[in-house]
């Protein structure tokens, strides 16, 4: 069937343009001067990097992407969020920075900036100048003189050049496009910066409350990513699941305390030396294996014909003949397909019976494209069968991104996994392969389902969660472990959660005990980082308030940072314990909080963050190289290699 | 006459600095450069963005050319980590639909016939995952599947697994315009 082929081919060279002349010169002109540019600066002093000049293209780049047409359509009623004005009327003196001042500006009350009034603007945006020093975001506008601020969608008015960064305070770039009915919308979800947890400031809003997350997908994700060549993209890069991907051996409880223990410590930050880091470590006790209750598995296997390819079927195969050696005679094992041949491929048979399995794995096969009837309900069914008293049930999920489950309503999905979760049968979620993945609903169910997603693409990754962490994958030991912070307004100016944007929950979830959580298996540890900036620090990012913060009571005037309050559930239990214990400065940084600390720079430093200066791949590399620690599986190796890979990968 | 060099040698000279020589060769491929560019975005905008942002960091990038892969090889690899760069930076995914779903411009530009053929292909692209898309871009370009990997970093193996996929998808959409 090369017809459908060749009607595309035919389609796509009719609809290719010939370039447009102008552009062409114009690129080649560029192109050229690049070119004698970069001669010239390999006979001067060292070769420096062309980041100016990327940066340029890149923030063009930025900017565009930023734009909505639709935006502009609507944007006459709109508020937009707009940079001060900018005028410079001589390019040639050099460029000038000014940090944009965010003020909102409706529309109705632009006022173009004329003439007579350019020398104002002038006067205020030197005092603008002067007032921060680059810490923001700055403009740098290349300006025929005659640039202004806000456009009305009905407004013609001059184009703006963009130019490059001033310097290396300067994180993000912005562009005022004056086209005619062509208004940059104020749309935070556009700024993959935003996304980012944002500062917050103490005394507006002293507590952080969020779940923990045991995910590990966004690591091996953001792996095969740069293992093929590309860095990953901004939405794949969950910093939270990049640290807990790698287990720590931090502290763990004394037997007959709590399933787990807080470990709290303070420390410089790497990346700024006016913050500090706080690291909440949290320890699972290991039961000891033989102690550990009877499992049910059954394997929810997608079989449609995506899976045909050698990361998929064929290495879900081979992962689960990984796993089944850690299974004993106690433990049963059943197989029910969907999409593709769809139904019970093997009945619940003792793990121990490993020829019996294996050869019903061997016979599954990927093709067809039989609607998948309700293999969900049907692997749920199984399981509930298997399940007795005292024993651990789970569903485990494995597919590529099909979700062709039988239940086709995604909330209707969770809401019936989280009923089952209720009931006492777990999910867990395995993604193969690339090019269909669906992370976030991948997150979504395994969060309802109290389980962990991963993302298999090597065998050794495999061999990561289904034998080295195989017990914490499994066994729960604390359910809905949520925690809350209250930082000290007296010691703690500003704080911020590095990752787990998906994971905030209102302050008052905590208390309540209907609100899920994320769950803490056996063995398994668990890392939140906050970067805090201490009262008085020159890193302050907000200025303090002319007329007085609120006095807070007298315990504020305490030394300790702030307090640490956990909340979890014992497996099987509605009501939940809690934890608390103060911040305070000092505790041991450990070699594992220190390479905590590492990856944590690294997602940041994949997703571009707005809060990292001066501190790059050269200064992570040394960090992590210096908190190798043990690394009995090599994953911290495996980490290094990948930072070596992505500071290389660097556009 | 440097018109008659072959790719390879003016690219090693250009690695070497060779402003007459990146001059050719850049002159020579801008036109398949560009058609490229437009298979990877489906958008003449972005097209033409992607173009600029290729020819401003190609002049550092030749100190990385090496006589082991056909200079077009190298090239277009550099055009799909550049595109591929650009989506990343373009933010969330809702971006991505408006690559190849963004239509506007070129529909109102092209007549009636070949509007419909262009509806058919930006519905065709769209259903397509990215992967798929980028190596189609290529194939449908007259790249052998085999340079294709090359370019993609793949195994041919792969890329025919690709181009396969891809047919499934079309044969489906076939299918449902049948029903219609």
């Amino acid at each position: 069937m090369s017809d459908d082929l060749d009607d595309l081919k035919a389609a796509m060279n009719a609809a290719t343009p010939a370039p447009d002349a102008g552009k062409k010169a114009e690129h080649l002109a560029l192109a050229r001067k690049n070119f004698a540019d970069l001669q010239e600066s390999r006979d001067g002093v060292r070769q420096t990097s062309d980041r100016p000049e990327k940066g340029l293209f890149r923030g063009v780049a930025k900017m565009f992407s930023m734009m909505s047409r639709r935006g502009a359509l609507t944007a006459s009623t709109a508020l937009v969020a707009l940079g001060l004005v900018a005028v410079v009327p001589n390019w040639q003196k050099g460029p000038v920075t000014f940090i944009p001042v965010e003020t909102q500006v409706e529309f109705d009350d632009v006022v173009i900036v004329e003439e007579r009034a350019r020398e104002d603007a002038r006067k205020e945006l030197a005092a603008a100048t002067e007032l921060a020093q680059g810490q923001e975001e700055a403009l740098v506008l290349e300006a025929e003189p005659q640039v202004f601020a806000a456009p009305s969608a009905d407004m013609a008015a001059p184009e703006t050049g963009l130019l490059g960064y001033a310097d290396g305070e300067v994180q993000a770039l912005s562009r005022i496009v004056t086209e005619p009915g062509f208004v940059p919308e104020s749309n935070t979800e556009s700024f993959p910066e935003a996304e980012e947890s944002s500062l917050k400031i103490t005394s507006e809003e002293p507590v952080s409350t969020f779940s923990i997350d045991v995910d590990t997908a966004s690591y091996s994700v953001v792996r095969s990513s740069l293992m093929r060549g590309w860095l990953p993209e901004y939405g794949t890069v969950r910093v939270e699941e990049m640290i807990n991907y790698f287990p720590y051996d931090y502290p763990a409880p004394q037997l007959g305390e709590a399933p787990f223990r807080p470990t709290v410590s303070v420390s410089d930050t790497p990346w700024n030396p006016g913050t500090k880091l706080v690291h909440i470590a949290i320890q699972g006790e290991k039961p000891a294996v033989e102690d550990r209750p009877s499992l049910n598995l059954v394997f929810l296997i997608d079989t449609s014909g995506s899976m045909d390819a050698p990361d998929k079927l064929p290495l879900l195969k081979q992962s689960l003949g990984l796993m089944l050696p850690e299974l004993s005679e106690r433990d049963q094992v059943s197989i029910v397909t969907y999409a593709g041949s769809a139904g019970q491929v093997l009945e619940p048979t003792p793990a121990t019976e490993r020829a019996t399995i294996m050869a019903a794995l061997d016979k599954l096969d990927a093709g067809g494209s039989t609607a998948g009837q309700a293999g969900l309900q049907q692997a749920y069914a199984v399981a509930e069968g298997m399940a007795e008293e005292g024993e651990v049930t789970r569903v485990i999920l494995a597919t590529d991104g099909d979700f062709n489950v039988g239940i086709y309503d995604p909330a209707e999905l969770e809401t019936f996994i989280a009923d089952k979760r209720d009931s006492g049968t777990y999910l867990s979620v395995m993604g193969f392969g690339r090019g269909n993945l669906d992370e976030s609903t991948m997150q979504a169910l395994a969060q309802n389902g109290n389980g962990q997603a991963s993302f298999i693409d090597t065998l050794s990754e495999a061999q990561k969660v289904l034998v080295d962490q195989f017990t914490g994958a499994l066994f729960p030991i604390a359910n809905d472990v949520k925690i809350q912070v209250e930082f000290n307004p007296s010691q703690i100016a500003e704080y911020r959660l590095i990752g787990y944007e998906t994971r905030m929950l209102e302050r008052e979830d905590f208390n309540n005990d209907k609100v899920d959580a994320g769950d803490i298996g056996a063995g398994h540890s668990v890392t939140a980082i906050y970067e805090v900036t201490p009262v008085g620090s020159p890193a302050r990012l907000s200025d303090p308030l002319r007329y007085g913060e609120v006095e807070a009571a007298s315990t504020s005037q305490s030394d300790e940072l702030g307090f640490l309050k956990l909340r979890y559930k014992e497996p099987g239990q509605e009501v939940s314990q809690l934890i608390e214990t103060p911040i305070v400065e000092g505790g041991e940084v450990s070699e594992d909080m220190r390479f905590a600390t590492a990856i944590a720079g690294f997602g940041l430093l994949l997703n571009d963050s707005v809060y990292i200066h001066e501190w790059g791949f050269v200064e992570l590399i040394d960090l992590a190289n210096s908190a190798r620690g043990d690394d009995p599986f090599g994953y911290r190796v495996e980490a290094i290699r990948l930072m070596r890979l992505a500071q290389n990968l660097q556009w | 006459m440097l018109m008659d060099v072959s790719d390879e040698s003016l690219a090693l000279a250009a690695a070497e600095g060779d402003a007459d020589a990146f001059s050719v060769l850049l002159e020579r491929h801008y036109d398949g450069l560009y058609r490229l560019c437009f298979r990877l975005t489906g958008q003449k905008a972005e097209a033409e963005d992607l173009t600029q942002d290729i020819c401003a960091a190609l002049p550092a990038k030749m100190g990385g050319y090496r006589a082991e892969a056909r200079f077009t090889t190298w090239l277009w690899r550099v055009a799909v980590n550049a595109a591929h760069d650009r989506r990343r930076r373009a933010t969330t995914r809702a971006r991505h639909a408006t690559g190849w779903g963004d239509w506007e411009s070129g529909r109102r530009a092209a007549d009636q016939e070949t509007a419909q053929a262009v509806d058919w292909l930006t519905e065709a692209m769209r259903a397509l995952p990215e992967e798929l898309r980028d190596t189609l871009a290529l194939v449908l370009d007259e790249v052998t599947h085999a340079e294709a990997a090359d370019i993609l970093g793949i195994s041919p193996g792969t890329v025919s697994w690709r181009i396969s996929e891809a047919k499934k998808h079309l044969r489906d959409l076939r299918a449902r315009e049948d029903q219609i």
